[in-house]
């Protein structure tokens, strides 16, 4: 018989000569949660999950963080998520609540992050009639889960959680949404508990292994290869594939890069790195790529801030491509070699096949290879990141040397968050990962707003930790409000803004594509963001000169338990740099810097 | 061309919601469907037409096979397969033309199911192509009302869809 959860109204009964627990399906939720090992939820009350509330109050195993916004729970959870490699949960309530949460469940679909939310629902008997909070969850959430459910039975209670966190975290993940009407959790009906230990489902059973063929083809693509190219995603740090994929690529010596999902996946530091590729990839990233004999794709999508455009995409290469989910394979650019398969599992065999034929390398084959990373290191010499300090004071501090002064600040280890625009592109540019897990944005959805919730979600599952949110004026303004939940909890997140006083993306667009005219892209009326944070009891500090940054972000480091908010003041012209030309442009054809391009 | 993709999947609500916010989801198009339980009552089949070409039914394939509830699929178009439709057509006969719409569904193996006065209403089944053939053979302005169940398929031979 499992313990008994703590403070539970329970009563036993027998069934088939064993005792069991006899628990109301509030009851039975929580309890189905702690055995599924959760130890903290985000969310918000509300009408349909007052049973599920009072259901949570009775116990103390696990914590529940109450948020300021429903948006912000989901990407607290995600935040979760992506730090630890465990699902992240939330709770909100029907209607208003649950309808909050869409952004945050469709942030983590796009970058398949592992969650369940669980929503709240008006009674099954006012189901469809319009009722007071009443949305059609599963409806509206349809497009953006992996999957979910709407919970007809409170016997389903156990099964039907078991299932969403297998789902959920199984194959390639993704956010699973359990809709439950407000009667299934009804505190005086009680049902047998019993949680599964596993659960299987007939239709769907994610890959285990690749093909040995396909492997063994690619392995022969691989020790053919003059210019050979390693690409990889979110799929590799998802997929807890960092180690393998850093054994495999050291042992072959190729080049390497990541996708801004993909960063921390390969050391940042080290040699082979070509930095990130796309839209803002380095200059010797997306050279490599567009030159390679072949290219071997690792748990990336070939996303359209990748490829530019597709029919110019890699011209000389040879595509292997690697990936748990078959969906992705050939969907955008079509691979001659697919592998489906686990990453980590896949690259495991790859590498034990590649190692005799590394080691019987001809003379020939290596001088190809040496002669492929002169052409690289030529690409490299042309430091397409050295910042350009030309035509400003001394004292001006540019976005990108406030992400450097951070890494000096934080010794290049600490978790990194970040929101979406241009310092979202300098925090993955100029602050390199040199593991997994560390790295943390959104960049299928790019949802402003997510940083700071992101960066709460990591410190409550790493409460030691240095979490880092880099962040500007105008996406920090998207769930400010969580700096209240901060204050709540304790969570000594550093907040940094790059402020440069305007959507700076959103600008550089309109300057580079609508010749200046700055449409709606000043943020006019912003607050005092120190005397803001301090209102919530927090501490900030605003920086203007660059000879008083290091200083500033040594000092807010040394806080341990304090949020700090650091607002940095940077020039508001920078662009970011390089970046793709489009339309129609190849992966080379790149602005390098205003005014040049290749 | 036209693929016919058959999908076995759990008989659940919502189930066919998923398929139908797929489709409409990626832009793919659905020109018929039909859904209904099969032997085994926890399972449904689906039938859909969908024009699209080779990268484009891979993706849906893809695609649909990724949900969960979806058991397992077939595009039958790929193979050897026999596919039907019914129509359901009333149309105007009186006078001399009672004798011509009779002859005209004799013809394509029609059967008369409902007469009034004015009306016959015959039940037709066959391809597609058939029965748009039908439609073609009979004067336009007889047509009171066409109603198609669309296309039904299943492979030829021992070949089956099961789970
Ligand atoms: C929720 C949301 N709305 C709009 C956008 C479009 N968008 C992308 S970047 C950007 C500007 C972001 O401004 P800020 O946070 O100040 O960052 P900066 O680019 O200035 O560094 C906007 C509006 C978005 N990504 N997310
Ligand atoms: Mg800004």
């Amino acid at each position: 018989m499992p313990a008994p959860a703590r403070g539970h109204f329970e009563v036993l009964s027998l069934n088939q000569g064993n005792i069991v627990e006899k628990l109301s399906g509030g009851d039975m939720l929580i309890r189905a949660l702690q055995d599924e090992g959760v130890d903290v939820i985000f969310g918000y009350p509300g009408g349909a999950v007052l049973h599920i509330y009072d259901a949570l109050f009775k116990q103390n195993q696990i914590q529940h963080v109450l948020v300021r916004h429903e948006q912000a729970a989901t990407h607290m959870a995600d935040g979760y998520a992506r730090a630890t490699g465990r699902p992240g949960v939330v709770f909100v309530t029907s209607g208003p609540g649950a309808t909050n949460a869409i952004t945050g469940i469709a942030t983590a679909y796009m970058d398949s992050i592992p969650m369940v939310v669980i929503s709240g629902q008006v009674q099954s008997h006012l189901i469809g009639t319009d009722s007071f909070q009443e949305t059609d969850m599963v409806g509206i959430s349809r497009p953006v889960v992996k999957h979910s459910y709407l919970v007809k039975r409170a016997e389903d209670i156990p099964e039907t959680i078991k299932k969403a966190f297998y789902i959920a975290t199984s194959g390639r993940p993704g956010p699973v949404v359990v809709d439950i009407p407000k009667d299934i959790t009804n505190p005086t009906d009680f049902f047998d508990y019993d949680y599964p230990e596993k659960v299987s489902l007939r239709s769907y059973s994610p890959a285990t292994r690749g093909h040995t063929g396909q492997i063994k083809k690619a392995i022969k693509l691989l020790s053919e290869a003059e210019r050979p190219m390693i690409y990889t995603g979110g799929g590799v740090i998802q997929g807890n594939a960092s180690e393998q994929l850093t054994e495999m690529t050291k042992l072959l010596g190729f080049p390497i890069t990541n996708t801004l999902m993909g960063l921390g996946a390969y050391p940042g530091t080290d040699p082979q790195f070509l930095g990130m590729l796309g839209m803002h990839g380095t200059f010797e990233a997306n050279n490599a790529m567009h030159h390679c004999d072949l290219l071997l794709a690792i748990g990336a999508r070939f996303d359209d801030r990748i490829t530019n455009t597709v029919s110019k995409f890699c011209p000389y290469a040879k595509i292997v491509h690697v990936d748990i989910d078959p969906a992705s394979v050939s969907k955008i650019v079509s691979a001659d070699v697919p592998i489906v398969g686990p990453v980590d599992v896949v690259l495991d065999e790859m590498t034990k096949l590649l190692e005799p034929e590394v080691a019987k390398r001809s003379d020939k084959q290596k001088q190809m290879l040496k002669e492929w990373w002169e052409q690289i290191e030529g690409w490299r010499r042309q430091e397409c990141l050295k910042v350009d300090r030309e035509g400003v004071s001394d004292e001006t501090i540019k976005p990108q040397e406030g992400v450097q002064a951070v890494f000096k600040a934080t010794d290049g280890k600490a978790y990194v968050t970040s929101d979406v625009g241009q310092h979202q592109m300098f925090a993955a540019l100029y602050y390199p990962f040199d593991e997994p897990r560390k790295w943390i944005n959104s960049g299928g959805l790019g949802t402003m707003g997510f940083g700071l919730p992101a960066a709460m979600g990591v410190q409550m599952a790493f409460p030691d930790e240095q979490v880092v949110c880099i962040t500007g004026e105008g996406s920090i303004q998207m769930n400010i409000q969580e700096l209240s939940t901060c204050s709540q909890y304790g969570l000594p997140v550093k907040i940094i803004n790059l402020n440069n006083q305007s959507l700076g993306m959103v600008k550089q667009w309109q300057d580079m594509q609508y010749e200046g005219r700055h449409s709606h892209s000043y943020m006019d009326s912003l607050p005092d963001f120190i005397a803001l944070v301090e209102s919530y009891g927090h501490v900030g500090f605003r920086v203007e000169k660059l000879s008083e940054l290091d200083d500033t972000l040594k000092e807010a480091m040394s806080l341990k338990n304090r949020l700090v908010f650091v607002d940095i003041l940077v020039d508001p012209k920078e662009h970011v740099y390089p970046m793709l030309v489009a339309p129609n442009g190849s992966m080379r054809d790149m602005w390098l810097k205003k005014g040049v391009r290749t | 061309m036209r693929r016919i993709i058959s999908v076995l999947m759990e008989n659940e609500a919502g189930a066919l919601s998923r398929v139908i916010g797929l489709f409409a989801q990626r832009g793919y198009n659905i020109e018929t469907l039909t859904v209904a339980p099969t032997e085994d009552e926890t399972l449904s089949r689906l039938t859909l037409t969908t024009p699209a070409g080779d990268h484009e039914v891979e993706q849906i394939t893809k695609q649909l096979n990724k949900l969960i509830e979806v058991v397992k699929l077939v595009d039958l178009t790929e193979g050897e397969h026999i596919e039907r439709e019914m129509m359901l057509i009333k149309l105007k006969a009186t006078g001399a033309q009672r004798a011509e719409v009779k002859r005209t569904s004799d013809i394509f193996r029609g059967q008369i199911i409902d007469v009034t006065q004015n009306a016959y209403t015959i039940q037709l089944t066959g391809t597609t192509d058939k029965l748009d053939a039908f439609l073609r053979a009979i004067p336009e302005a007889s047509v009171m009302e066409v109603v198609r169940s669309g296309v039904s398929g299943i492979s030829r031979g021992d070949k089956v869809l099961s789970s």
